[in-house]
């Protein structure tokens, strides 16, 4: 497996803001990578060093198997990027923008174009200043998504589209996955990047937290255990791995480390189960471990609750 | 909630109906605090302008010998077209001089400030989104307009008044309080008659440039009836708002206060309108619906060449149109400038001596300086389109295309730097063409060409400083403004103000052979080319270096 994506170690300052604080992010060719943070953790920043616009302070970052700033412009015949923002040309129309954008990056599929215009239901032929935040997105990805490339990277694409488009996008990059197309898509849409990302990786102040597959982010964390047991459940507290119990009228409920989910579940066995419900960390506990701290320092009791029960900040997963 | 409460009683809503303007007066200081700077700068060089101009004319003019023989001079078809006809050939005081001489000239600058600054604050607002979120709030549905109208017709008013008094207590011949008074309320009211004119406008389009374009074309149109009428003497200039402040006649024996009156009449009919026009659109909506373009882009549209033409195009034919008009109008006083000149004594100073030239040579020489400058303000606008795009991200989806920083630069340059050579001989072919014309002097077509071809390299220093800056330095990009402000103060007006003659030599125009009038020299032209490309290597190699400005 090759990799599409490879950063290690990359700095990037602006005045007194670290932006980027050694962040490392690996995506394999052929892959579809969630790369999940709040505003400001430097998603758009990290995108933007990988497109040779902005230059790394230090560390370094591998494209496509080439330097992104010294080999930008053979680089970027291979991929197509959907920026956060879209700004257009208020005198041109968006027919014409998708057309420039497509050919400066080395042509378009006609047909593919036309297709995509239909689906996204884009009116091409309206002047850029009279597009909405989410027309002016539609042109962006149909621009990028009608080039023939091998890496499409997207900054929050979908931000202004309607749960309909949402859809349509959704297919578009399932098409491209299947295409083996390789997809570096940020986002804040959790849903989008749990339905669609085979990895994700969550970023924090300019350094990626954690980085796995789902399936692999929930192993490392606590799954919350609900049940109701005919005898007192007092004795759970003290079992390894076992955090917030809490009691009432016989129901329990608690959080456990995966490693200890087999102990947890033998002594409920014996406490006499009633009713069992067990569930995993919701991608939103998983990102929100990460920010609990955060959080609770802004006075979010939801959120801080919500990071306890997916495991604080000691759970030992991969850095 | 553990106790069940009433459910609170719905809020009344009175009827609203009369209070559409509620909230006007915190817009208005919301308004005035958005342009602290502005205004105060519009209103500073206003006045400035008509009272320096007035002490001015003081050392130029020193004798009333001099001044009538400015006034014949003013009488030429060409000049009448420009300023407006005399209305007191016979006490041309320094007063009458200053109100005949430069009332259009001003009121026209009032108009344009009336324009931009009403436009800024409606259509503009409404286009960018900010208008919605603002009338969501208590906000009467006439508030904006109404307070747009205040603060601008305020700064009129504030910039006429500082007019009146800065001229009325320099207790020249022929200046009075009373007739300053009349001077400055006259042009005031013709640029609030322009804030009634953009009020419509901005009801029409959806777009603020489209607002102020309309009510620009509608201040040039005023000028050109005007300058008609004016120069045919057949009364159609009484169709011109200009021309109703004009012809209060202020500093003359005949001066009169009731044309002032039609200009309050037109300015409050046109905000009628403009109320009565904004009732029948939705926000952000205009009364002509927005035209549809092309599906696709046309082959053109393929290389950044083809955008940065494209982006530019409206530029390009604006800036023509204009030097071709400007050629036109120069040219076609030659034949009667050797004796214009022979008249006046003022002029001559102004004029630099050049040895073994004629009067008219050393004043078109003059005059290629003074275009170069012009131009160069073309060829640095367009490259600071660079910038434009960069902050407005619409770089980014660009670059992250194949084309490389060079490409994308060298694209806008080649704008720049050819479209300013085109341009510049664009004018110089008309100035050339109706020079030679009226002078039935063949040979002069080619002798202006050339020269106008010989500023060239002037005009690409300045863009060549303004790529330097984007590239290296990119806030201080306004910098390359320098080179045409200080061309016009020092190099074109250096003569009037007694300024030594090596000043002239820091800017790019001090250089240039003084074509027609001096002989040609190849190697000052060819330094000048080479610091234009150093200029714009580095820019290159800079951008090349630097980030993205990306927020």
């Amino acid at each position: 497996m090759t990799t599409a994506i490879d950063v290690a170690g990359v700095v990037k300052t602006f005045g007194q803001t670290r932006a980027l604080n050694g962040l490392n992010l690996q995506v394999a060719t052929g892959e579809v990578h969630g790369f999940l943070g709040p505003n400001g953790a430097g998603k758009s920043t990290t995108i933007r060093v990988l497109l040779g616009l902005l230059r790394a302070d230090a560390g370094r970052a591998v494209l496509l198997g080439g330097d992104p700033w010294d080999d930008a412009v053979e680089l970027h015949k291979r991929l197509a990027y959907v920026p956060g923002d879209v700004d257009l040309w208020p005198n041109l129309t968006g027919g014409e923008a998708i057309d420039l954008l497509a050919r400066l990056r080395g042509g378009l599929d006609e047909r593919r174009r036309k297709d995509l215009i239909e689906r996204f239901d884009l009116d091409p032929t309206k002047k850029g200043r009279t597009y909405s935040k989410g027309n002016r997105q539609k042109v962006a990805i149909i621009a990028a998504l009608a080039s023939d490339v091998e890496l499409l990277i997207m900054d929050e694409p979908t931000a202004g589209l309607d749960p309909l488009m949402e859809t349509v996008f959704q297919d578009f990059i399932g098409e491209a996955r299947k295409e083996g197309k390789t997809v570096l898509l940020s986002s804040h849409i959790l849903a989008q990047v749990e339905k669609l990302c085979d990895k994700i990786s969550i970023i924090r102040r300019g350094e990626v937290v954690q980085s796995g597959t789902l399936a692999e982010m929930r192993a490392l964390t606590r799954t919350t255990v609900e049940a109701e047991t005919s005898t007192d459940a007092t004795g759970l507290g003290e079992l390894p791995g076992v955090h917030g119990l809490e009691q009432l009228d016989g129901r329990v409920r608690f959080a456990v480390d995966g490693e200890h989910l087999d102990v947890a579940v033998r002594k409920l066995g014996e406490l006499g189960v009633r009713s069992l419900q067990a569930h995993p960390p919701t991608l939103e506990e998983l990102m929100l471990r990460h920010y609990g701290d955060e959080l609770k320092e802004n006075g979010s009791e939801t959120g801080a609750q919500a990071a306890d029960r997916a495991g604080a900040q000691d759970s030992g997963v991969s850095r | 909630m553990t106790t069940a409460t009433a459910a609170p009683a719905a809020p009344e809503v009175s009827s609203g109906r009369g209070k559409t303007l509620a909230g006007t007066g915190t817009m208005v200081r919301f308004m005035l605090r958005r342009d602290r700077i502005r205004i105060p700068v519009w209103i500073a060089a206003l006045g400035i302008s008509s009272i320096s101009t007035l002490s001015s004319f003081e050392t130029t003019y020193p004798t009333a010998a001099d001044r009538e023989s400015a006034a014949e001079m003013l009488e030429l078809p060409a000049m009448v077209a420009m300023v407006g006809r005399n209305y007191a050939p016979d006490n041309y005081t320094f007063g009458a001089m200053v109100g005949h001489q430069m009332f259009i000239m001003v009121a026209a600058v009032f108009a344009l400030m009336s324009v931009l600054l009403f436009v800024r604050h409606t259509r503009a607002e409404e286009e960018a989104g900010r208008s919605e979120l603002i009338r969501s709030s208590v906000l009467g549905r006439h508030a904006q307009m109404t307070a747009a109208i205040i603060v601008v017709v305020g700064t009129n008013l504030l910039a006429g008044l500082f007019t009146a008094v800065g001229l009325g207590s320099s207790e020249l011949e022929g200046v009075t309080m009373e007739s300053a008074f009349l001077y400055g309320t006259s042009l005031a009211l013709v640029g609030s008659t322009f804030v009634g004119i953009a009020a419509v406008t901005a009801q029409i389009t959806e777009y603020g440039r489209g607002a102020s374009g309309m009510a620009l074309a509608a201040l040039g149109l005023a000028y050109v009836v005007r300058a008609v009428g004016d120069v045919a003497d057949n009364g159609l200039s009484w169709l011109s708002p200009l021309y109703w402040g004009f012809t209060t006649r202020s500093f003359s024996e005949g001066q009169r206060w009731w044309p002032l009156l039609l200009l309050v009449g037109l300015t409050v009919v046109l905000i009628a309108l403009a109320v009565n026009l904004s009732t029948r659109r939705d926000v952000g909506a205009g009364l002509r619906p927005s035209r549809l373009g092309s599906p696709t882009a046309s082959h053109a549209l393929s290389t950044p060449l083809g955008l940065a033409v494209r982006l530019q195009r409206g530029s390009i034919i604006g800036w023509g149109v204009a030097m071709i008009v400007f050629g036109i109008a120069y040219g076609s006083v030659l034949d009667g400038a050797e004796e214009m000149f022979a008249q006046i004594s003022a002029l001559e100073d102004m004029i630099p001596d050049i040895e073994g030239a004629g009067l008219v040579e050393s004043w078109v020489s003059n005059l290629m300086s003074f275009l170069a400058m012009i131009v160069s303000i073309f060829a640095i606008l367009a490259v600071l389109r660079l910038r434009t795009e960069e902050v407005g991200r619409r770089a980014e989806p660009v670059l992250s295309t194949a084309v490389s920083r060079q490409q994308w630069v060298g694209s806008h340059l080649t704008v720049a730097f050819g479209g300013s050579a085109v341009v510049m001989l664009l004018a110089g072919a008309s100035f050339g063409l109706s020079g030679a014309i009226v002078t039935e002097d063949g040979g002069l077509f080619g002798r202006i060409l050339g020269a106008t071809a010989a500023q060239i390299p002037a005009v690409w220093v300045a863009a060549g400083l303004a790529v330097a800056l984007f590239g290296l330095i990119p806030r201080f990009i306004n910098v390359a403004w320098i080179i045409p402000v200080y061309g016009v103060v020092v190099v074109y007006m250096g003569g009037l103000f007694g300024l030594d003659p090596w000043t002239r030599n820091l800017s790019p125009s001090g250089h240039v052979p003084e074509l027609p009038a001096a002989d040609f020299e190849a190697l000052p032209l060819a330094i000048l080319l080479v610091i234009a490309a150093a200029l714009t290597w580095l820019g290159l190699a800079g951008f090349k270096r630097r980030d993205l400005t990306t927020t």
